[in-house]
């Protein structure tokens, strides 16, 4: 196989992730009416496998590009500067095979949590369109490219929020649509400066450009950038649209919001605060760790007043942003490190810890504190897969969110930051507080209420739907905990290159990228 | 030319932000849509303006240097801006629906009815 | 809400055939010229919205044949497709592929974009008519209750 074949290949792997998704939702928008026969099971069977299929190839990719270190393609042949391009390095490539592991893990609980009703109204395209976007907004290597992703992420939570229409939906849908509006104008304003001062849209082509220009107006541009992924990140003080809008929908919905949504705004803090705002580390990223510290401390404090479960994780899944965002920060190579592995753990741990909330609700029928008991008495396993979650996200040794945590506060320690260490640490100790009193509540108290069976519910499925993304999202976290040192390793190559953006420049401006597609018609010259 | 078109961006904006802040949801979507408008603009600004022609290049221009490109207004922000215009046309369509959904269980679009929480014990 | 006014519905006949006339003509000189797509796909929507106001969105839907959201399925699909036709000649995503063939002595190429523009049409029209169909089908009755609301 020649270069050039090899070159054209690894493109089509980097858009597949993409691409899969998307003809998939269409194909189930166009053929909706022939495939809702038999209680709708060929739209499921047909979104799983899409699903399936979309984790293979993401880990295809992931393997490619750990072994080439990043890989592109342009779409539509433009050269460099002037097309879209699409590009894998290693934190975007992670981040897809995160977002294959957890759609493919949610979409199986799906089947069982989902009811018809929301079933028929397109539940399945849309949660699909939710994937290619959020697929699309980690590969694109253009800004203008992430805002449109950005938006087709955003209409599809948008429509999976509110599906259902009910009231806590709808109120929830208003509070998270009205600040997205906010968010996504910010983000388009920033984007049409920079564009202004740059000329460029290319993230490659405005890392080289902004580096040209007075430092005051980057720094303008970078903290507009900063408001509008802080507010879809949810950090302080943009998070409060957040509590009331992830319990709202069903519990299958929250927990692939809580996995990723907020993961791609953080994602994107990562990425300009990388490769653009480098320039005046000691003012963008000050900011940025006193926003972390106050994300953590709000976030976990205010967890531990809250009855209901699913607020409880919400307000936990704020917390553990900042912890995320701290490792940025910091911008050194042991804080970049920590937050992709963060990244990691963190993901499985928020979503699995959605779903066994949805299980221990069908169990104990209801969500607060204060009605539920004997868990631990009745559903012994659910208490253990309960547990390990639980315990990693407090950060327990050896789970692994410990090491996650450990790998922060060392390299907090590191940056010789006294002071924000005992945040993190203060965070972490009433993390563990807040699941010990879900362990104590909802599992050990002894109660009246009585444990329900979950075919009591009006359940179409079997159990089993319930049960293999929990136990599979479980072992993932033991594998983590266990086994550390692939994923370390690989936040470790992911760290490093994000620390060289000159590398990512160098790879997008190659000889093979810019080279003008008009082999033809060379007498056209060279102005296109 | 520029400075006219940066004080209505700065006007739109304005109006934009004041009435997002009103207390009713209605007030607050033309809020956002005059602020999408003045965003439009801003981007048509720093797209620089040029008084050309439509950027399209003819046929015949086709083998000339490319420095004769540069009489023709650029396309790019107008490409920016057509694909911004329609998400948020989308995004307008969208959260007028929800906001009638929201009005019809409510009876009313006053932000203060947002504090309270209604989340049902269980999902449904 | 159907206006029920003969001037507008007389008009509308004669309109509407034109303004869909136009429509495919913006959308298939849209690639060297102004025009495009997602023009014509506006002025296409503009045509069945006039229906819609004139005859109502019963008589629209029975008009239409295809539902506005198999339209969108539709042009996506063709987008779509159009870009996947690179993959096979062994170009990225969405190259533009062309056939030149000769019909009468004139020239006349065919390439992706077009079926791309062809699925954009197609899309901008779905998606116009699905939003001013539900919005015409909602039945909307706005009180002011509270001081704020007013």
């Amino acid at each position: 196989m020649n270069d050039a074949t090899n070159h054209l290949l690894s493109g089509w792997l980097v858009l597949l992730p993409i691409l899969i998704p998307f003809a998939t939702s269409g194909f189930i928008f166009l053929f909706r009416k022939q495939l809702s026969g038999k209680g709708l099971q060929l739209q499921q069977q047909i979104g799983v496998f899409a699903s399936g299929a979309h984790l293979v190839v993401s880990l295809l990719l992931l393997q490619q590009v750990i072994a080439h270190d990043m890989l592109n393609v342009q779409s539509s042949n433009w050269p460099v500067p002037f097309g879209i391009s699409f590009v894998a390095d290693g934190l975007s490539s992670l981040m897809v095979v995160i977002v294959s592991v957890m759609a493919l893990a949610v979409n199986i609980y799906s089947l069982s949590d989902i009811d018809k009703l929301r079933q028929h109204f397109a539940f399945q395209p849309v949660y699909l369109l939710l994937i290619a976007a959020l697929s699309g907004a980690f590969l694109t290597g253009d800004l203008f490219n992430l805002y449109v992703w950005f938006e087709i992420l955003l209409i599809s939570s948008f429509v999976l929020l509110s599906l259902g229409n009910t009231r806590a939906q709808l109120r929830g849908a208003v509070n998270y649509v009205l600040i997205n509006l906010i968010a996504s104008s910010l983000f388009l304003a920033a984007t049409g400066l920079i564009y202004g001062y740059t000329g460029a849209l290319n993230m490659a082509d405005i890392a080289v450009q902004l580096s040209t220009l007075p430092q005051g107006i980057v720094t303008v541009i970078a903290v507009l950038f900063l408001v509008a992924f802080g507010m879809k990140a949810a950090l302080f003080p943009l998070f409060f649209w957040l509590p009331p809008a992830y319990p709202a929908p069903p519990i299958a919905i929250s927990a692939i919001f809580a996995g990723l949504l907020t993961k791609v705004g953080v994602y994107a803090l990562i990425r300009v605060f990388t490769l653009f705002f480098v320039y005046d580390v000691s003012f963008t990223h000050t900011i940025l760790l006193w926003l972390s510290g106050f994300t953590i401390i709000v976030g976990v404090l205010s967890a531990i007043v809250q009855d209901d479960i699913r607020k409880i994780v919400s307000f936990h899944l704020i917390a553990q942003v900042g912890y995320m965002v701290a490792g940025l920060a910091f911008y050194t190579d042991l804080g970049l490190r920590a937050t992709i592995f963060y990244f990691i753990e963190d993901i499985v741990i928020m979503t699995n810890l959605f779903l066994i909330t949805g299980l221990i609700a069908r169990y104990g029928g209801s969500f607060k504190l204060s009605k539920l008991g004997n868990l631990y008495r009745d559903k012994p396993y659910l208490a253990i897969f309960f547990a390990i979650s639980a315990f990693s996200l407090g950060g327990i040794p050896p789970l692994s969110g410990f090491w996650a945590k450990f790998m922060i506060i060392q390299a907090s320690f590191a940056g010789g930051n006294i002071l924000f260490t005992l945040v993190l640490l203060f965070g972490a100790f009433i993390t563990l507080y807040s699941m010990a009193r879900i362990w104590q509540h909802a599992f050990l108290k002894t109660s009246e209420n009585k444990t329900l069976s979950l075919e009591e519910g009006n359940l179409t499925q079997s159990k089993r739907n319930f049960y293999i993304p929990v136990v599979a999202l479980t072992a993932l976290t033991l594998l983590i905990s266990f086994w550390p040192q692939p994923f370390y390793t690989l936040s470790k190559q992911v760290s490093s290159q994000l620390l060289s953006p000159q590398n990512y420049i160098e790879h997008m401006f190659s000889e093979q990228n810019t080279a003008s597609p008009f082999k033809v018609k060379e007498s056209k010259g060279e102005g296109h | 030319m520029e400075s006219l078109l940066s004080i209505a961006v700065g006007i739109l904006f304005a109006t934009g932000i004041y009435m997002m802040l009103r207390r009713n949801l209605i007030k607050f979507i033309f809020g956002f849509m005059l602020m999408g408008n003045g965003i439009n603009l801003l981007i048509f600004t720093v797209g620089r303006l040029t008084r050309g022609t439509a950027p399209i290049v003819p046929e015949e221009l086709e083998y000339l240097d490319g420095s004769v490109i540069q009489d023709f207004a650029n396309p790019l922000p107008q490409a920016l801006i057509l694909t911004a215009i329609v998400i948020g046309f989308g995004f307008v369509a969208f959260s007028l629906v929800l906001l009638y959904r929201t009005y019809t269980v409510e009876k009313s679009l006053d932000t203060d009815m947002l504090q309270e929480s209604v989340l049902p014990e269980v999902t449904p | 809400m159907i206006l029920n006014s003969i001037i507008l519905q007389t008009a509308t006949r004669i309109l509407i055939a034109l303004l869909l006339l136009l429509s495919i003509w913006l959308m298939i000189r849209g690639h060297n010229l102004p025009g495009g797509g997602f023009i014509g796909g506006l002025v296409g929507a503009c045509a069945c919205a006039l229906y819609t106001i004139s005859y109502g969105v019963k008589k629209a839907r029975e008009a239409l044949r295809l539902e506005p959201r198999i339209m969108i399925g539709l042009g996506l699909t063709l987008a779509f497709l159009s870009g996947l036709i690179s993959l096979f000649l062994g170009d990225p995503f969405l190259t533009g592929q062309w056939i030149k063939i000769y019909i009468f002595g004139t020239l006349v190429k065919i390439g992706s974009p077009m079926f791309f523009d062809i699925g954009v049409y197609f899309v901008v029209i779905g998606v116009t008519l699905a939003m001013i169909f539900a919005l015409e089908e909602l039945e909307f009755d706005y009180q002011p209750s509270s001081e704020a609301d007013k």
